[in-house]
């Protein structure tokens, strides 16, 4: 790069040398013009002045104009046609919706589609081949594991992308910057309110929630439920206990780091056990890991800490989406 | 069919109407949350208790919360600024 190019121009905070040269040739001018007998300089600006007035006035009728008919005629005429668009366009959308459910098969019948030999399979072999009484878990956490390792990534990514969008940066020099400092004093001061009654209830409530979101996930391969569904009730009673008192009381156990190393180490337990048993599986080789007694809560191989590192994941999400909406930060 | 389930329907279709009539967005925000809690009642009666548990905790839950926060965020809370004119 030349050491006259526009970069390092713009970076030296500098002007071109076409720039200043232009500045001149107006400023000399200018000069030159002041020097010019005074009548003929009046008369010239009078001319120019009556000009430039009757541009305006042009100008402000024909805006009067345009302003007068989009606020009545206009305006009426735009909204009629975007009414009648926007109906036509739903009404088009739900026909053709209707019309997709005609064609669907009836609810329930026998020679659905839907009845062949996968779920046969899974409803025959499924409780001998994965050891969990729950089929629904049994199905997505060992015939369809890769699936819900997807769906668990997706999570992390949309975290990784709200928090991209949404965190302040806090410490770029070791100072907090002036936003991070706005968002903190707004939220410590105005989001507690300290109300009476959310505090006793969150005080009531976010132990029975956050156990019941942890008997969820750790019953997944026994009772309805699992990772994904006990992992957005103990999201939702950190939430709660979050609303009701405040960051202070959250930051002493789940901070930004806490966040960050869980939702990275439940993910790459979950890569790490399902690619040892899609080793074992491929290669038709012993896995090792015994199925146990269907029923007991240690049984069904890896299904438990599965089930554990899902519930993790979608529990951080959920908090972190919820923090980084409220203030930009953990 | 099962009379809850033809009341469940109903109101079903009652809140997703009401969801987009509405022009208060709080009000909207609520009727959205009723319409995931009906839909858990739903997924109950068609024996599927694993979705109804999820439908219950993220529809009525987590994405209501969310919700909330953005319209705090965006001040569509009405008597929100009636607040920060008294301070």
């Amino acid at each position: 790069m030349t050491k006259n190019g526009r970069l390092s121009r713009w970076l030296a905070d500098s002007q071109s040398p076409l720039d200043s040269a232009e500045i001149r040739a107006l400023t000399e001018h200018a000069g030159d013009r002041s020097e010019q007998s005074t009548e003929a300089f009046d008369a010239r600006e009078a001319t120019r002045e009556r000009k430039q007035r009757e541009t305006v006035e042009l100008e402000r009728q024909l805006n009067r104009r345009v302003h007068e008919w989009s606020f009545t005629s206009g305006f009426r005429l735009l909204r009629r046609l975007y009414r009648v668009l926007a109906a036509l366009t739903c009404g088009g959308i739900v026909f053709f919706l209707l019309l997709t459910v005609n064609a669907l098969p009836p609810f329930g019948a026998a020679e659905n589609p839907y009845n062949n030999e996968v779920s046969r399979r899974y409803i025959e072999d499924g409780l001998r081949e994965t050891g969990s009484v729950n089929m629904v878990t049994g199905m997505i956490l060992d015939y369809r594991a890769f699936d819900t390792f997807g769906e668990s990534t997706v999570l992390f990514t949309g975290a990784c992308a709200v928090l991209l969008l949404l965190k302040l940066n806090d410490c770029a020099d070791g100072k907090p910057t002036k936003a991070w400092l706005e968002a903190e004093y707004d939220d410590r001061h105005h989001e507690p309110k300290n109300d009476q009654i959310l505090q006793t209830a969150a005080r009531a409530l976010t132990p029975v929630v956050l156990l019941f979101g942890l008997y969820v996930v750790l019953n997944g391969h026994l009772s309805p439920g699992g990772g994904f569904s006990g992992g957005a009730i103990m999201g939702a009673g950190l939430v709660l206990y979050l609303n009701a008192f405040g960051f202070q009381n959250t930051e002493r156990f789940f901070g930004y780091n806490t966040f960050r190393w869980t939702i990275f180490l439940a993910l790459m337990t979950y890569a790490g056990l399902k690619s040892y048993s899609f080793y074992t599986g491929a290669n038709h080789l012993e896995s090792g890991v015994s199925l146990g007694v269907p029923g007991a809560i240690f049984s069904s191989g890896f299904i438990l800490p599965l089930n554990i590192c899902v519930g993790l994941i979608v529990m951080c999400t959920m908090y972190g989406f919820y923090t980084l909406f409220r203030k930009g930060g953990l | 069919m099962n009379p809850v389930m033809i009341i469940a329907l109903l109101f079903l279709l009652i809140c997703a109407v009401a969801t987009s009539l509405t022009r208060n967005l709080l009000t909207s925000v609520v009727i959205f949350m009723a319409y995931s809690m009906l839909m858990s009642i739903v997924w109950i009666l068609l024996e599927s208790p694993d979705l109804a548990i999820t439908e219950a905790a993220v529809g009525a839950g987590v994405t209501g919360v969310l919700f909330f926060i953005t319209l705090k965020k965006i001040h569509a809370i009405q008597g929100d600024e009636e607040d920060d004119k008294k301070r």
